[in-house]
């Protein structure tokens, strides 16, 4: 028993990169009903950026002379690096998206995928091949809770994930631009036309997208700390996968979806050889899509979706 | 000044829309006649105008790589680029108009099949005294043809039935790996299957079948996305595509019997590029022909309202399952070809890097064309190849062209245009006077 929670931690640290990833897929698609196939490598650069901005305040701190506590760095780090990282996805939305509004939407998402490669392609030009490690900003300490093993990185990441999601359900709920972006999902065609501006709301659907990606970037970085430019494919195609799963524009099924993902991989892996994960992880996929073809809380194809 | 400036403009244009009528005036056989001849040049003279313009060796790709390397030697490469291919294909294309319009016009009276083996054979030969040259150059050439095969096969599904598939870089490799498991079995001595069990001198001739077999394996794998598609459409296909490219591409990393992750090696020398070259054109012909049929025509209906389709007796499962199938056969033969021309792979080439490099393709050159097809896969092809000095820049210039290009034509360079070998073929005699 100890041996399911063990992985039961691991999977829910797992899963909560992939439900911010997820979130911000799926946040677009129910505005433009477009995914921004950048996102996957918008969460690197969230990571490279929180990289440098935790190297930079260190280095800042003790230029001055004072010494910052970790957790104070940290916090200043996801910070700088939300803000500044939704700049990218604005920049991405502003370049790559609003031109293509009136594409057929396969170009939209060539243009994301293209995108992407330009942002691997130019950090890898910016910093050279190597690796960079993100800073161990936080202390490791491993509790013990009757057999199963908790560092204080997991819980951390889990919460914080958590209370971004929190705070993202708040947001769409109870403000004025929440509203104004969940009339958007709505109907696309007669909200603008109510005097909300379809520019400014989906370069701040995209701008949050890509502050949670970043998020969850800092986050990853914290949990393994080896960063490379390549780094968000995979992940990005797997939120992807899971922003589908828990059904298009759906904020609560991309979540679930994304720590549904974790756990399936995290339970393949450690049940079956590891070499398994993405075969079985996949065709799960593939069966849970055969069967429920609209995700868990998508609605089916209608006329109304711009297909 | 500033009128004089506006007068020379319009002198250019002018004399632009000269030259461009009087070329719009050569048949396709006058420009295969003119490469035909610089090919030939650059064959026996190209060694020594190389020698005489300090160029190392000849420039393989038209001198890019070489100016791109060494910026000094870029007039030596224009003089040569200028010498051998634009003078002489200009020119002798120009001269021999007339001439070739009527050879043209004997030849389009004759039946359609021989004038274009006439043509085709004339294209090979261009093709095959150009890539002589260096090893290099068949290598490309033989990736550029397998490139356009595959960007057609995908054109089919992303094209002209509209759905957004990303599972071809799984036929592609379904279809490598079958064609290399048959030949490999059969022809090569190897680790993992023992000794050849057919004579050699068997084996091109039993090389098409393997094709086909790899071929028939990734139309069977295509099955798993075409049922889903009777329920599904759109983004959720394009997952379960995904998803299935994930799947065969994990599947073969686990099947210790072929290799696993290391890959499979030791396939016979079959595709030469007579062999690439004759499968490129069987596939151009047929699915020309399969988009130009009823049932082509039912993939359009479908894009465009699959429940109107339905409503007027298009048999729309069918339609998809033949679409599916057949495209992911053509893919998996050319996964067969891809193999055997670099006698190795593995499961890694068929990843997420592969579908980027396809779905460029496709969207580059134009969607529900053959024409933007050909166009697509060629120039992405060699402009990779071109850019190749340039490091991974030209992973920025790459993407910043399709994004351009996906901004100011959304459907790709040349979209929605038919491919008609009819009005390609036919003479272009003199036009009428207008004024």
């Amino acid at each position: 028993m100890t041996f399911f929670w063990q992985n039961l931690v691991n999977a829910l640290q797992w899963g909560s990169f992939y439900a911010l990833i997820a979130l911000g897929y799926s946040m677009v698609y129910g505005i433009l009903m477009l995914f921004n196939f950048a996102h996957g490598d918008i969460f690197m650069v969230g990571a490279y950026i929180g990289f440098g901005a935790a190297a930079g305040i260190t280095a800042l701190a003790s230029m001055g002379g004072f010494a910052l506590p970790n957790w104070v760095i940290l916090v200043l780090t996801i910070i700088i690096s939300m803000f500044l990282t939704s700049f990218v996805g604005i920049l991405v939305e502003r370049v790559g998206y609003r031109p293509l509004r009136e594409a057929p939407r396969a170009s939209a998402a060539i243009t994301g995928l293209m995108i992407g490669i330009i942002l691997e392609t130019g950090n890898l030009a910016l910093l050279g091949a190597r690796r960079v490690s993100f800073p161990a900003l936080i202390k490791s300490t491993t509790y013990n809770l009757g057999g199963v093993y908790v560092t204080n990185k997991k819980i951390m990441i889990v919460g914080v994930s958590l209370m971004l999601m929190l705070g993202l359900h708040q947001f769409v709920r109870r403000t004025k631009y929440g509203m104004a972006m969940r009339a958007m999902a709505f109907d696309y065609v007669v909200v603008p036309l109510m005097g909300v501006s379809i520019n400014t709301i989906a370069a701040m659907t995209f701008a949050i997208g890509s502050a949670l990606a970043a998020a969850a970037g800092i986050l990853f970085g914290i949990a393994y700390p080896v960063l490379d430019p390549y780094m968000g494919i995979v992940f990005g195609w797997k939120a992807f996968v899971a922003a589908i799963l828990g059904g298009r524009g759906s904020i609560l099924g991309a979540t679930l979806a994304g720590f549904l993902l974790g756990f399936i991989e995290i339970f393949v892996a450690m049940i079956f050889p590891s070499t398994l994960r993405d075969l079985i992880a996949y065709t799960i996929i593939l069966l849970i899509l055969t069967f429920r073809p609209h995700g868990f809380f998508g609605e089916p194809y209608s006329a109304r979706l711009r297909l | 000044m500033e009128a004089d400036s506006g007068d020379l403009f319009e002198k250019m244009k002018l004399l632009l829309k000269k030259i461009r009528n009087s070329f719009s005036r050569v048949p396709l056989i006058g420009w295969l006649l003119g490469a035909l001849i610089a090919v030939v040049l650059e064959y026996s003279l190209g060694e020594s105008l190389a020698d005489i313009l300090m160029l190392p060796k000849i420039p393989v790709l038209f001198g890019f790589v070489i100016m791109l390397k060494k910026p000094l030697l870029i007039p030596s490469v224009i003089i040569f680029v200028l010498l051998i291919y634009a003078l002489p294909i200009s020119a002798v294309a120009r001269l021999s108009a007339p001439l070739t319009n009527r050879l043209a016009a004997k030849l389009f009276s004759l039946p359609i099949l021989i004038s274009v083996v006439i043509h085709l054979g004339l294209l090979y030969a261009v093709l095959h005294l150009w890539s002589d040259i260096s090893a290099y150059r068949v290598l490309t050439l033989k990736l550029t043809l397998i490139a356009v095969m595959v960007t057609l096969s995908l054109n089919v599904v992303n094209g002209y039935m509209g759905e957004f598939s990303c599972s071809h870089p799984g036929f592609m490799a379904l279809g490598a790996y079958g064609a290399s498991v048959v030949t490999v079995f059969l022809f090569a001595n190897d680790k993992l299957f023992g000794t050849a069990i057919l004579p050699s001198a068997l084996g091109p001739f039993i090389f098409p079948l393997a094709l086909i077999i790899g071929g028939m394996v990734a139309a069977l794998g295509a099955l798993f996305i075409a049922i889903p598609s009777f329920r599904t459409r759109g983004d959720y296909l394009a997952i379960i595509s995904l998803a299935f490219m994930f799947i065969v591409k994990s599947m073969i990393e686990n099947l210790e019997i072929v290799g696993g992750p290391r890959g499979l090696s030791s396939q016979p020398d079959y595709a030469g590029l007579p062999t690439v070259f004759l499968w490129t054109v069987a596939c151009i012909w047929i699915i020309n022909n399969f988009v130009r049929s009823t049932l082509g025509k039912a993939l359009n209906a479908i894009r465009d309202d699959e429940m109107a389709a339905n409503a007027m007796t298009v048999n729309t499962r069918r339609t998809k399952i033949v679409a599916f199938l057949f495209a992911a056969f053509w893919a998996g033969v050319a996964g067969g070809l891809f193999a055997h021309v670099l006698r190795y792979v593995n499961p890694g080439t068929f990843g997420l890097q592969k579908l980027a490099e396809v779905l460029a393709m496709v969207y580059f050159g134009g969607l529900n064309s053959v024409y933007g097809s050909i166009v697509g896969a060629v120039s992405l092809s060699l402009l990779s190849e071109a850019l190749r000095p340039l490091e991974i820049f030209k992973w920025i210039i790459i993407p910043l062209l399709l994004i351009l290009v996906m901004i100011y034509r959304p459907t790709g360079l040349i979209a929605f245009k038919e491919f008609n070998v009819m009005n390609l073929l036919k003479p272009k005699p003199m036009p009428e006077k207008e004024d």
